[in-house]
């Protein structure tokens, strides 16, 4: 075994708050840079600049998982990882089906942009990715789950946009993979002012949207080796695999 | 005030928690934030909302709140349904919107 050192909450340009400094060479170069061996590529209600990370950062050996930060109905952010292309090209699907089409204004919100390896813009996303899905945390949950994907809520010590914030509590029956914590807090801290969660798995990220903040934080896995699997037995803390910080 | 006269005079539809109706109003609250509701909400008011996740039966309940308003012809989920029954804290619906049934609901209990 191991020990792997993770991001898995990361924007590209393709989030309107995303930085246009954001291109998926400058992320895998600062993931490289700050020794991660694993990023999570999560951007807002899109999962289209997944791919074009993973090739590249195939080519530096560090292993992406490729998602999203989903905004459901509550306005509660959740990150969601898919393994295989199919599931995130069916996820990517219910995105598009879910969110509510408001148009973006760039210049109020920021571009929103797809982009090849060069760097060239391959397509503009005309609504606004910031929005609402029409689903509720547990219809997203089942969604996720129901393409084999991890289902973690993002920054829940947050006061805005979290679980917490949006839905008071964790709900005890919510079948999480993990839970998010932002940089801002501790895993001991957030423990002690919430003791009904002291069993939960936990995680923490960076949520950067400049490149000089990824990698600010990071959670350390105990692996095999650096897969998307041995990431989920981490998660689950099967077969000695494990978070370990 | 009881929840009773408060469905009547705003003409509300109660979907659960019959047994709450004689609970006594004293007041009322507005906000889509649980964790906001959790923090400020006192005993005895009516909680105006658009959120039907369970978890708000869950805060209504702890806080003693009278009963639950949702707004806009939000139907509350099945098991936020199930934990006001057992609680006997009823959900009450309206087509009125948040600003409307707030505006109303004060002239009555302010």
């Amino acid at each position: 075994m191991k020990l792997y050192k993770a991001d898995l909450h990361i924007h590209t340009v393709l989030s309107p708050c995303g930085d246009l400094e954001m291109s998926p060479a400058a992320i895998v170069n600062r993931a490289k840079e700050k020794g991660l061996d694993i990023i999570g590529i999560t951007d807002h209600n899109s999962t289209k600049n997944c791919k074009i990370v993973e090739e590249i950062a195939t080519n530096e050996g560090i292993l992406v998982l490729k998602g999203a930060e989903v905004t459901t109905k509550e306005e509660v952010h959740c990150l969601a990882f898919f393994e295989k292309d199919n599931e995130l090209n069916e996820f990517q699907s219910y995105l598009d089906s879910f969110i509510t089409k408001i148009k973006n204004d760039p210049e109020k919100f920021g571009y929103q942009v797809v982009v090849d390896k060069n760097e060239n813009i391959v397509e503009h996303i005309d609504w606004l990715l910031i929005s609402a899905l029409d689903q509720n945390i547990q219809q997203v949950e089942r969604k996720v789950h129901q393409l084999n994907g991890l289902f973690i809520p993002a920054h829940i010590d947050r006061a805005r946009y979290s679980l917490i914030s949006q839905l008071g509590f964790v709900p005890s029956d919510l079948n999480e993979d993990a839970l998010e914590l932002s940089k801002y807090m501790t895993k001991s801290k957030f423990i002690t002012q919430n003791q009904y969660l002291a069993d939960r798995c936990f995680i923490t990220s960076s949520d950067s949207h400049f490149t000089e903040n990824i990698g600010d934080i990071s959670t350390v896995f105990q692996l095999n080796e650096k897969t998307f699997g041995e990431v989920r037995m981490a998660l689950k803390s099967e077969n000695g695999r494990k978070v370990i910080a | 005030m009881q929840v009773e006269d408060i469905i009547k005079k705003l003409n509300l539809e109660i979907v659960s928690g019959n047994t709450g109706i004689n609970r006594e109003v004293t007041g009322g609250y507005v906000s889509d934030l649980l964790s906001d509701v959790m923090g400020n909400s006192k005993e005895g008011q009516i909680w105006i909302t658009l959120q039907t996740h369970k978890n708000v039966m869950a805060i209504a309940s702890l806080k003693d709140l009278a009963a639950v308003i949702m707004v806009k012809g939000f139907m509350p989920d099945e098991d936020t349904v199930a934990h006001s029954n057992q609680e006997g804290v009823p959900i009450l619906v309206t087509n009125m919107n948040t600003f409307e049934v707030a505006g109303k609901l004060y002239e009555i209990v302010k």
